[in-house]
């Protein structure tokens, strides 16, 4: 941190929790940076929350243990939350705070930057028209990620979501083009973090990494300012140096826990399940720094990643995340428990910029098609399904048991892929025509007549002695 | 400098308090906070102290820093040259502001809505000396190729037109006539300005007749809106509520399109800015941005601002409206409108009701609703005002306080259904759970201009989409199988209605829009078809053997083999019906 001309004083009148209340000082500015050092000389970062005439009401971000009310020294610094980024960043290991873990010497800053950052002009964004081949199909043919894209993964505790993202990172290299990624961990255990530094450094990508870790250990209010830090240095590493960035932040559920404890302390009034009303304005703050500037060949890709508290994807975290993001990849425990891995739910899966990014010059001019085609077969083995459990699979008519051989195949043959497997658009595209060929043509009305020529062949026979029907 | 309207007393987010406000301040009047004028509006007088809440980021705002009132309530500017432009949520033009401040928005930006600059081309349609009425039509500007802008002498203004100008270019800032009034002289300029919170007047309203139609099938056939109606549209995340905006907003015969992106993505008013100037508008031939007027508040944009984003859209849409106009206004989303009277109601510390919102919610709701409509204007024209307005419900629950008071205030609900949507199946509006007060409106409509068997053919697949849903429950417990061949035919024929005609592609060039002639003979077909299929099934045709007819796959593909000049097609298609069904024997 550099110097400011500082106003200092010594005391302040209250502690609660995380916010400190100091009376009778000059007027300061609302939303600014203040630095609390504690009679050993500790400093922590604090913003202001509150400014009135001749009051202010803190809140510290470094934990207030250790605080007291006669010796605590607090300095205004007159500046809103600033922070020094560069390129050095790159593959050094930051705290929650951003301050370097690495026993390396600080790097040295480029520029200051406001933490909060500013919107983006809407006149200013392109919008998003590459995609990214990830190589796993459920994510490729059915739900396609965007370069500019903000695509959480929707998870439980317990799915391999980490390993969802990292077979992403891994294999979604942007070649001969600058590429880094940033990866943001909040509240997430000590395993969880290392699963991921290894796995980048695995793919050899690890330079390219900056690393920022509020662990499950820190104070929570650190969380808040966690991804901010990272997304400061997205927006200057992507539209300052033109670089594509990939941020993955994990987990978010305890980003806006962390966000509830400090609203709950504040005494606001909460909407639903104690999470403050303003939750999907904070939410959209971080999730709408993704995108791209015209004229400038960076780009900013978040994939945040967010346990579901008890699966339910109505719970707010999930519910108001899924209204700002462009889409999101839900994992699910019944596929998970029959040994899927990938285990994605394609149903409630969404990217909202699949649309425009697939097709012709794209992927391949039949991709649209056969997602839809796919969506609406496999829409139909669930109904299937439920029906069989009921009635049993001896009564079903002819078609329907089609479908719900139709059904295994997709999940056996389509979903499930090798951790290192890496699969093409047009692998994946010919593996959804082979499954869709278990259907009879007529059931397909959602594929054109001239891609059913092309690539319709009824493989019914041969696809039935691959796949074991239960 | 205007004048002082207090200190800073104490800064909580969007909301500062004032001390040593002078008496004359008044409720909603518009402020300018702070060194760097951050712009803002008084929403709260209490015990000597202002609230006021602030347009803009209020980070390093100190106590102490002034405040000036502009005296005036927050108002629109509104003349030639909102076509085609894009707002923020207090109509700062953001395009202008890119210009002036980067690709970012940055506080304290003073841009004026209207280019000063800009001559239009005006053209005098009133006489010198004669006597002129508020809302009266004195000239016009070509504002784009397919809009005339009328130019009206604002509201409040009577009297006798002592000088207009001759045509020609001008600016918005040159007065354009003088009206000699009862007591004084006033001039006229091409923009007028009218603060957001309160209607424009009319004469009356009238009742609505002729539907908007949207091009979508399921909208337009099972559940219309009549221009002037008011829609709502909720559906949790992912079920397309913002799709079907786009749709709407892309070829709904609107003549004058207002797009309000409140609180949602940029990324989604970036799609819309750059690919209207090259849609093609299907009623006019003419780009579609021409007549579009497109305010974004984006969901990381000042909370305040989303708040009032809603009244700046609907302030724009009432005054072409005014001018004789049928005008389509889309809110996406007015969830994230209310949310917003809840964080600015919980920073005033006010009581909360249900979920956290203010008790004036509903009042708040129907004010706007209410703004819609079908009128006479203050020239003796009709005007409408159709308000389409999405709804983000938390976990897609319709029972919550925003879906369930607006339902009070509309009548035409399409609910977006999440497992239509997961099986892809767009529009994903549930032919269960909408409804549309407008059909007994708009039967007439249909029946002068398109076929007088409309709303027959419409309650007949109305009818059976009932009966599928209670043979589903039958089919759920024992399977399709059991069932008579004359049940299982109406299953097929819903499978037919909801896969050939319910089922759009926004991305398909033909099937993107049905005229309302293409949408009838498509009902025309099913129904026919039907009819046919029940007599020989009757007659002992099994619905397999009908089911493998070949012209049963010609109506699942004609929504997007017969385009709109192809509607001949249709005469064949019957023809083929029947030749298919002879075939069969019977």
């Amino acid at each position: 941190m550099k110097e400011y001309n500082l106003k200092e004083y010594i005391g302040v009148n209250e502690i609660k929790g995380p916010l400190l209340i100091i009376r009778n000082i000059h007027n300061v500015g609302y939303n600014e940076m203040v630095e609390v050092v504690d009679e050993y000389g500790n400093s922590r970062i604090g913003m202001i929350l509150e400014s009135g005439k001749g009051y202010a009401v803190v809140q510290v971000l470094g934990g207030t243990t250790g605080l007291s009310l006669g010796n605590s020294k607090i300095r205004f610094i007159e500046k809103p939350l600033l922070m020094g980024v560069s390129e050095e960043m790159l593959g050094r290991v930051f705290n929650g705070l951003g301050q370097p873990i690495d026993n390396l010497p600080s790097p040295s800053y480029e520029e200051e930057l406001d933490v909060n950052g500013l919107a983006i002009n809407p006149t200013a964004r392109v919008y998003p028209e590459n995609n990214i081949e990830t190589g796993i199909s459920s994510i490729d043919i059915m739900n396609t990620l965007v370069r500019g894209q903000k695509l959480p993964i929707f998870s439980g505790s317990g799915l391999p979501h980490d390993m969802v993202a990292s077979q992403i990172t891994r294999q979604a290299k942007v070649k001969g083009e600058s590429f880094c990624i940033i990866f943001a961990a909040m509240g997430v255990k000590y395993d969880t973090a290392r699963f991921f530094i290894d796995s980048f450094e695995q793919s050899g990508v690890l330079e390219r990494v900056a690393i920022f870790l509020s662990l499950a250990d820190s104070p929570s209010i650190e969380r808040i300012l966690t991804p901010r830090m990272a997304l400061t240095l997205a927006e200057h590493l992507a539209f300052k140096k033109n670089i594509h960035v990939l941020v993955i932040m994990t987990d978010m559920s305890n980003y806006c826990e962390a966000l509830r404890e400090l609203s709950s302390i504040r005494g606001e009034i909460p909407a639903r399940k104690g999470y403050p009303g303003y939750l999907y304005s904070d939410l959209a703050s971080l999730y709408e720094r993704a995108g791209l500037i015209r004229g400038i060949n960076g780009s900013i890709t978040q994939i945040p990643i967010l346990t579901m508290p008890n699966d339910d994807i109505t719970h707010p975290i999930p519910d108001l995340t899924g209204y700002i993001t462009e889409g999101q990849i839900v994992q699910d425990r019944e596929l998970h428990s029959k040994g899927i891995y990938p285990p994605i739910a394609v149903l409630p899966s969404l990217s909202r910029l699949m649309k425009d990014n697939i097709g012709k010059n794209k992927s391949r001019e039949d991709h649209p098609s056969v997602s839809s085609q796919l969506f609406a077969s496999y829409a139909r083995v669930k109904d299937v399904r439920a029906l069989a459990s009921i009635v049993g699979e001896e009564e079903l008519s002819e078609i329907d048991r089609l479908y719900l051989k139709f059904g295994d195949a997709f999940e056996q043959k389509f979903l499930k892929q090798d951790y290192y497997e890496r699969r093409t658009f047009e692998q994946g595209l010919d593996l959804g025509w082979k499954i869709l060929s278990i259907l009879p043509k007529e059931e397909l009305i959602r594929v054109k007549e001239e891609e059913l020529k092309k690539y319709y062949k009824n493989q019914a026979e041969n696809i039935k002695d691959e796949v074991p029907i239960k | 400098m205007p004048e002082l309207a207090g200190k800073i007393f104490k800064i909580n987010g969007p909301v500062v308090e004032l001390e040593n406000i002078p008496p004359s301040l008044r409720m909603f009047d518009m402020v300018r906070v702070g060194d760097i004028l951050l712009i803002g509006e008084v929403v709260k007088l209490n015990n000597e102290h202002a609230f006021v809440q602030v347009y803009e980021d209020t980070t390093s705002l100190k106590p102490g820093d002034p405040v000036y009132t502009e005296g005036v309530p927050l108002f629109v500017e509104l003349g030639p040259g909102l076509l085609t432009n894009i707002y923020d949520g207090i109509q700062r033009p953001l395009e202008e502001i890119k210009e002036k401040e980067g690709f970012f928005i940055s506080r304290g930006v003073s841009v004026p809505a209207l280019n000063r600059s800009k001559k239009w081309h005006f053209h005098p349609l009133v006489k010198k000396d004669n006597e002129v009425k508020e809302g009266q039509i004195i000239g016009e500007v070509d504002e784009t190729s397919t809009i005339k802008h009328k130019i009206m002498i604002p509201p409040g203004i009577n009297g006798i037109l002592k000088n207009i100008i001759h045509e020609g270019d001008y600016s918005i800032d040159e007065k354009i006539a003088l009206i000699k009034t009862e007591n004084s002289e006033t001039g006229i300029f091409m923009y007028q300005k009218w603060p957001v919170r309160k209607r424009r007047p009319y004469k009356e309203k009238t009742p609505v007749e002729e539907p908007l139609i949207t091009g979508q099938r399921v909208i337009d056939t099972l559940f219309p809106v009549a221009k002037g109606g008011c829609v709502a549209v909720p559906g949790p995340f992912g079920a397309g509520k913002t799709v079907v905006q786009h749709q709407l907003a892309k070829w709904s015969d609107a003549e004058i399109v207002i797009f309000i992106g409140c609180g949602e993505r940029g990324n989604e008013m970036t799609d819309v800015l750059l690919s209207f100037p090259k849609l093609i508008d299907p009623h006019t031939g003419k780009p579609l941005l021409e007549r579009t007027v497109l305010i974004a508040n984006t969901s990381n944009m000042p909370v305040a601002a989303r708040e009032a984003s809603i009244y700046t859209g609907i302030t724009i849409a009432e005054y072409y409206r005014d001018m004789g106009y049928d005008v389509a206004l889309m809110a996406d989303s007015t969830s994230r409108w209310a949310e917003a009277l809840r964080e600015m109601s919980g920073r005033l510390e006010e009581m909360p009701l249900e979920e956290g919102f203010p008790a004036y919610l509903p009042a708040r709701l129907a004010e706007f609703y209410e703004r819609a409509g079908k009128v006479k204007t203050l020239s003796d024209t009709l005007g409408s005002v159709s308000v389409i307005a999405s709804i983000s419900p938390p976990g897609g629950d319709f029972s919550e306080p925003v879906t369930t008071h607006t339902k009070r205030f509309i009548r035409c609900f399409w609910a977006l259904d999440k497992d239509l949507a997961y099986s892809r199946h767009f529009p994903s509006i549930s032919w269960i759970d909408s409804y549309s007060e407008y059909v007994d409106d708009l039967k007439e409509w249909w029946h002068k201009n398109i076929d007088s068997s409309w709303l027959a053919f419409r309650n007949i697949i109305i009818d059976l989409l009932g009966k599928e849903q209670r043979l589903l429950q039958v089919v759920k417990l024992v399977g399709s199988d059991v069932l008579p061949e004359s049940e299982k035919l109406i299953l097929e024929i819903c499978n037919v209605f909801k896969n050939a005609f319910l089922q759009q592609s926004a991305f398909d060039e033909t099937d993107a829009f049905s005229s309302a002639k293409k949408q009838f003979l498509m009902l025309k077909s099913i129904i026919y078809f039907y009819t046919k299929s029940e007599s020989i099934v009757k007659k002992g045709v099994s619905v397999n053997e009908i089911r493998n007819l070949p012209v049963y796959q010609e109506l699942m593909r004609m929504k997007s083999k017969y385009s709109e000049n192809q509607l001949d097609q249709f005469d064949k298609l019957i023809e083929k019906i029947d030749a298919d069904m002879k075939e069969l024997g019977v």
